[in-house]
């Protein structure tokens, strides 16, 4: 069967349409809408994508792959992006990456139903290093042994992507 | 009058949860710049920009009203693009201004707009920015409802719209032509120029992009002219500058400063030294893809025009002699960048970090350009290999030899910004690589 928007992402996506010359700039937000309402981007939501912009499967298909927020597998509720990049790295990231993954019992690029792991490039939080974002959430000026707090606290409310769109 | 370390101009309401409800902007004097802006013309605030001395914030330091410049004077349809795609690692400033003053972004994204006769445009925030968006579109909402926006701006017959355009994780949409093919629904591939996109950019029109940072600036220049702003800098660089000061610091922070402050003094003074008492050994004076700086160069001010010429900062070097020809027998010393300043303590492992930058642009090359996409993954398995101890005779020279052979051959700088900072480690710690190439396994245990 072939998937469908809901009312609200279809309603979405046709007023964005109102604020460009041309349909194809709304793939990007597009396919946010479409990872939100289905969890990631099969072949069949990359086809509804296409479908509604009135897109080759192939352009939309390039753009899934090429950028890294679009998954084509699911993920748990939670994507945490810890970053490890040098601000972060200088005041132990890879500690806390490696906390992360302990108390989760995932390893970076894993996920279960609650969480996914991400080792993420520099997420622009250097001064509060090391830094993790969840949704809208930061952690910041983390420390390794946080890591069950963090995920306890995400737990209780979680922060799925799928909250901004 | 020049910036004292007490100016504050755009990070004013840095703290301040209530300013970004447009009441409280309002109250604060916020959007009688448009007003007054709505009230000259788009050819004499354009004057005003060019003679401020605004620099653009995002990387390049390039002069902001000679960029507007540059649009055809008979264009029709020209667009303004605000950056804020910020992912160079170490900085962290546009997403605090977009978060903690969302209607100062807008009011000088509108004056611009007018300034450039700019109906239609975006501002591209970085996907991975998921706390920023919502205020940023609640901002954009609000000023919509009292006529900042819409097709009649406070009465005055211009139209200006503005669309959050959300990205969706590639560090290369903030280069600005990866950008606009992003913004057209693409693969964010830098386009070569010319021609640039002041003449062919967004949806084959004029477009002007500028960063954050630069477009929070533009209100000040309308309040308070150019002179003002022009003298508050330093040289050709007007303004204050926002650094962000990460990494071995007993208070690191994004801090609003006068460009005149050396990187001692900010290290020092602003960020009370170096943690756990240790000494400076590296600074990386602009985002990670600016060569970095030794211990014996910080007394050179954080501005643009000394971070490139000033000698006490030695020229980066291809070999041991062999000064890096940035074209034209031009030398490489650094560069003021994104602000990003990333300080690293005598303990550091450079090797590391070296590999750990590398490792970066290695991910975030986009494919198009050969001596990118393969010399970036062949410097990543060297330089992890040299940071391990693993490291062959020959590997320091074999990774300044590639560096040097991406720089100058791809379509944008990207190219530059993985090599830059790998020439910029050998030339500065080369010692440190050498060592553990020929101890490796005191180097493995570093």
């Amino acid at each position: 069967m072939s998937l469908e928007f809901s009312e609200q992402a279809k309603a979405k996506i046709e007023a964005l349409r109102e604020r460009y010359p041309i349909a194809q700039p709304v793939v990007i937000p597009a396919l946010h809408l479409a990872q939100a309402e289905f969890g990631h981007l099969s072949d069949e939501a990359i086809q509804l994508v296409a479908r509604t912009l009135e897109l080759p499967y192939a352009h939309v298909f390039g753009v899934v792959t090429f950028y890294t927020m679009f998954r084509r597998e699911p993920a748990g509720t939670n994507v945490l992006r810890v970053c490890t990049n040098v601000s972060c790295m200088l005041r132990g990231a890879y500690d806390v990456l490696a906390s992360i993954e302990k108390a989760s019992g995932l390893k970076a690029g894993e996920s279960d139903d609650d969480f996914h792991i991400v080792e993420e490039e520099c997420i622009a939080a250097c001064a509060n290093a090391p830094a993790i974002v969840c949704g809208t959430k930061y952690f910041l000026d983390v420390e390794p042994d946080q890591a069950e707090d963090i995920l306890d606290d995400l737990r209780k409310r979680p922060r799925p992507e799928s909250e901004v769109l | 009058m020049p910036a004292d370390v007490d100016t504050k101009i755009i990070t004013r309401q840095f703290g301040n949860e209530e300013a970004k409800n447009i009441e409280v902007y309002e109250s604060l004097g916020g959007y009688r710049q448009l007003r007054r802006a709505l009230g000259m013309k788009p050819e004499d605030i354009k004057a005003e920009v060019k003679a401020s001395n605004l620099r653009g914030r995002g990387g390049a330091g390039f002069p902001t009203g000679v960029k507007w410049g540059f649009v055809p004077a008979d264009a029709e349809d020209v667009y303004l693009v605000c950056n804020a795609d910020e992912s160079e690692p170490g900085t962290c400033k546009d997403r605090e201004l977009m978060y903690w003053d969302p209607h100062q972004l807008l009011e000088g994204m509108i004056i611009s707009a007018y300034a450039l006769g700019a109906r239609n445009n975006y501002i591209y925030i970085r996907g991975e920015m998921m706390r920023e968006t919502p205020v940023l579109e609640k901002a954009i909402a609000d000023a919509y409802e009292r006529r900042y926006l819409g097709e009649d701006v406070l009465g005055s017959g211009f139209a200006c719209h503005i669309t959050v355009h959300r990205g969706a994780g590639a560090y290369i949409c903030g280069e600005e032509t990866a950008l606009l093919e992003s913004l057209e629904g693409k693969r964010g591939w830098p386009r070569l120029k010319p021609p640039f996109p002041a003449v062919v950019g967004v949806f084959g029109k004029p477009t002007v992009v500028n960063n954050v940072e630069t477009l929070c600036n533009i209100p000040y220049i309308v309040e308070h002219g150019s002179q003002w702003f022009a003298d508050l800098g330093v040289g050709r660089s007007g303004g204050t500058r926002i650094v962000c000061m990460s990494g071995h610091l007993e208070r690191p922070g994004v801090y609003e400063l006068p460009m005149t402050l050396t990187m001692r003094q900010l290290i020092d003074d602003v960020c009370g030294g170096i943690w756990k008492g240790r000494e400076v050994k590296c600074v990386i004076p602009g985002g990670s893809s600016m060569p970095p700086m030794s211990a014996d160069e910080l007394d050179v001010p954080c501005e643009f025009d000394a971070l490139m010429t000033d000698e006490r900062i030695k020229p980066v070097e291809v070999a041991p002699g062999v000064p890096f020809d940035m074209g034209g027998g031009k030398e490489l010393r650094t560069m003021a960048g994104s602000g990003g300043i990333m300080v690293m303590d005598d303990h550091t492992d450079i090797p590391a970090v070296c590999a750990r930058v590398v490792e970066f642009y290695h991910h975030e090359s986009c494919g198009q350009c050969t001596p990118c996409r393969e010399g970036t993954g062949w410097l990543a398995k060297i330089s992890h290999r040299v940071a391990k101890g693993e490291g062959r005779p020959g590997d320091v020279d074999l990774m300044a030899s590639i560096a040097d052979g991406i720089a100058g051959n791809t379509i944008c700088a990207l190219g530059e910004a993985a090599a830059w900072p790998v020439l910029g480690f050998l030339t500065k710690f080369r010692a440190e690589f050498e060592a553990k190439i020929k101890a490796p396994k005191e180097g493995a245990a570093a």
